[in-house]
């Protein structure tokens, strides 16, 4: 193959990376909007907190003289999703319930104020500077002829492959077999009729913010590893990212998050191979701006009827 | 106390306590090259278990707060206000009083007080202008920012590059401000409006990131500084003026020299500014267009089916948003000699929106009243500067919780029948 499209490959490699991790986020701004119809702004700081729960528990077990890596990441990614969880379910009881059923800005707004909230809750408590983990998951494969250009795939990148992998056909699994899952899907599907069939909707509610901060918290961590360096003000660019991939795929639906989080992160990749980097967030925007224009209900959205 | 409350309490305990103890009783710290975790001081851990404490107790005793909390009455603010009859022939006089008040106050005050109170109008006019869009026309913008910047760099660039004076400016960059905003809208308008705050989100991003990186034309981060101050009729406010054989303010009117008089005149023009934007809304406001922002804002499908053109409104309401936002942006280039993208973050958007939800959306007095509140309360509590922020997200939460017509709400004529 030529140099031109082994430098394409590794893009494409580099964009499917960052790309299922944005499909991780997106899921449960998607999720939370299917069934309560409204723009979870804070979603984006749960990652941040996840990535930062992963940096503290990781420099913790390090610092206890625990050696075994896998136990480790383990650790980390149980407690950064137990945590980002109580950090989603309390905004949720917090911030958004109070307020079901009132004029659709009023939540919105309430969700901006939580999302400036937390990250200056960060701040102060963990300082503004980024924070930087030595590189935990180091070494890859490389393909290609080494004089012409070499295409690598590193171990971290193929653990974000997997980890994204399983969490996706356990959601699935979970939203199409079990019993919680079929009232999540009756939620979306009809709010007022699912409660008067005697389903606990509140707690439908609440279980979705669980399911998509422990999602988001699962990508806090990959990224976290794939980066090395965390700040508080990763999760608003991250959630405005993981909105466009939402919105891109169709709200709504999560099928459409995956696969607009895949097509948002390649697009980056591919962006910042051919334009300066700063650029991609340019890209990426205008990509949203030209999916609403001209199919305002995404890739694999359905059409949204208004009703009286 | 039934079991059920302290089952409650000890739950919201838990919650808290799981919710502080990592993120505020760990920080992360770079010890030597190497991350490490360090505990919180015994300080800080004092806090969380009185923080704990409380939502614990409040929990507990969550029937007695509440009932405290309605005790206390609610300040009705519409009630201080003199009565409507009076006030309709009081107004003129009112008015009147305050524009004498405001232009006579800076000579007797300190120069740092006159240079707030512009500030304090600057975002007064930023409020107003993100008024229409959101307030009266239900828009929510969240991108309001970029406007700002565009005018304030439209007015430094003219400036730097052509030469041009802050007052042929000020319509320029009203009018570039305006444009991009008829640029943005006319595609985006016809979007639900959540979808609306998402996309205007990214357009201010996509303008701070443009400023950042056109180096060549913006300066990038670095920014555009000695920007020409304004001028009364060609008299500048300089010690000695720039140009050969031109006359400065203090040399025309033979006085001495004070550096005053320039914070003042920037002060006055902004209060001269304030009152042209706020008369103009205020007219627009009873024209059916500004009729037809609000009955677009509370009911979109009747609108349509009387026949109004909702993306010609809302785009009305956008593009005059995005001029004040412009006209604003001018005077700040103007008034700070110096502007970078730094001063054109999302937080900045942000704040403009407080002052909105806070004073009220829609009503003009609230937002004013807002700005000064928004703008005085971080001078005056500055050994707190840096929860400034923290508080300002919760206020918003808190506001929508439990007054989200805000400080002020907008009232207007009504009839209302009064039940027996």
């Amino acid at each position: 193959m030529s140099e031109f499209s082994l430098y394409l490959l590794q893009q494409l490699i580099n964009g499917l990376t960052i790309g299922s991790t944005y499909a991780l986020i997106a899921i449960g701004y998607t999720m939370v909007y299917g069934i309560i119809g409204m723009i979870n702004f804070a979603h984006g700081e749960i990652y941040m907190i996840g990535s930062y729960v992963t940096f503290i528990v990781i420099a913790g077990l390090l610092g206890m003289g625990m050696v075994s890596l896998p136990i480790i990441l383990i650790i980390a990614l149980v407690v950064a999703m137990f945590i980002a969880s109580t950090y989603g379910w309390t905004i949720e009881r917090v911030a958004y319930r109070p307020l079901r059923g009132s004029n659709r800005l009023i939540p919105l707004i309430s969700a901006i104020g939580m999302s400036i909230f937390l990250q200056n809750f960060v701040v102060l408590s963990q300082g503004s500077r980024d924070v930087a983990l030595p590189p935990q998951i180091t070494g890859g494969w490389n393909f290609g002829d080494p004089s012409v250009f070499e295409v690598s795939l590193s171990y971290m990148q193929v653990l974000i492959f997997i980890i994204t992998f399983i969490s996706m056909t356990l959601l699935t699994l979970f939203i199409s077999r079990s019993r919680m899952g079929r009232a999540c899907r009756a939620c979306s599907e009809d709010l007022g009729m699912t409660n008067l069939l005697g389903i606990d909707t509140n707690k439908i509610i609440a279980l979705t913010f669980i399911v998509g901060a422990a999602l988001a918290a699962i990508a806090g961590l990959l990224l976290g590893l794939y980066y090395g360096v965390v700040n508080p003000f990763v999760g608003f660019i991250a959630g405005l990212k993981a909105f466009t991939a939402a919105v891109l795929g169709g709200i709504g639906s999560i099928p459409g998050a995956v696969l607009g989080g895949l097509i948002l992160g390649v697009t980056e990749a591919m962006t910042s191979a051919f334009f300066p980097s700063e650029y991609k967030d340019v890209v990426s925007f205008g990509l949203l701006v030209l999916i609403l224009l001209f199919r305002p209900s995404g890739l694999l959205g359905k059409p949204e009827v208004e009703k009286v | 106390m039934n079991s059920s409350k302290l089952y409650n309490a000890v739950f919201a305990a838990g919650i808290s306590f799981i919710l502080a103890c990592l993120m505020i009783g760990v920080k992360l710290d770079t010890d030597s090259t190497v991350l490490a975790v360090k505990g919180a001081t015994a300080e800080q851990w004092a806090w969380i278990i009185g923080g704990i404490a409380v939502v614990f107790l409040s929990q507990l005793f969550s029937t007695q707060v509440d009932a405290l909390f309605r005790a206390i009455p609610k300040p009705d603010i519409q009630a201080l206000l003199p009565q409507q009859q009076k006030f309709a022939t009081l107004k003129p006089w009112l008015i009147a009083a305050i524009i004498v008040v405001m232009m006579i106050w800076p000579f007797m005050v300190s120069r740092g007080s006159v240079d707030l109170a512009t500030l304090t109008l600057i975002y007064i006019m930023l409020g107003l202008g993100l008024n229409i869009v959101v307030g009266l026309a239900g828009l929510l913008d969240l991108g309001f920012v970029a406007f700002y910047a565009v005018g304030a760099y439209t007015y430094a660039l003219l400036s730097q590059y052509f030469g041009m004076s802050f007052w042929a400016c000020l319509p320029i960059s009203a009018g570039l401000a305006a444009t991009f905003g008829f640029l943005l809208g006319f595609p985006v308008l016809r979007l639900r409006g959540d979808y609306l705050a998402i996309v205007t989100l990214g357009f201010g991003e996509i303008i701070r990131i443009l400023l950042n990186n056109w180096t060549s034309l913006t300066g990038g981060p670095n920014g555009i500084s000695g920007i020409a101050k304004p001028t009364l009729f060609g008299l500048e406010f300089n010690r000695r003026a720039k140009e050969e054989g031109a006359m400065t303010f203090h040399e025309y009117f033979d006085m001495d020299y004070s550096s005053s008089y320039k914070v003042i005149f920037l002060y006055l023009i902004a209060v001269l500014l304030v009152i042209c934007v706020i008369y103009l809304i205020n007219r627009l406001m009873r024209m059916p267009i500004g009729r037809a922002w609000e009955a677009l804002r509370e009911d979109e499908i009747a609108c349509r089916s009387l026949g109004l053109n909702r993306t010609a409104i809302k785009l009305s309401a956008f593009t005059l948003g995005a001029s004040t936002a412009g006209f604003a942006g001018c005077f700040f280039a103007a008034r700070q000699g110096f502007i970078s993208p730094e001063s054109f973050i999302f937080i900045e958007s942000a704040i403009i929106l407080a002052i909105v939800v806070l004073g009220g959306m829609g009503s003009q007095m609230g937002i004013i009243f807002a700005a000064i509140i928004m703008t005085i309360l971080p001078e005056l509590a500055r050994e707190f500067s840096e929860y400034r922020m923290l508080l300002f997200g919760l206020l918003m939460v808190v506001m929508m919780r439990w007054r989200p017509q805000g400080l002020v709400p907008m009232k207007r004529p009504n009839l209302e029948l009064k039940q027996q």
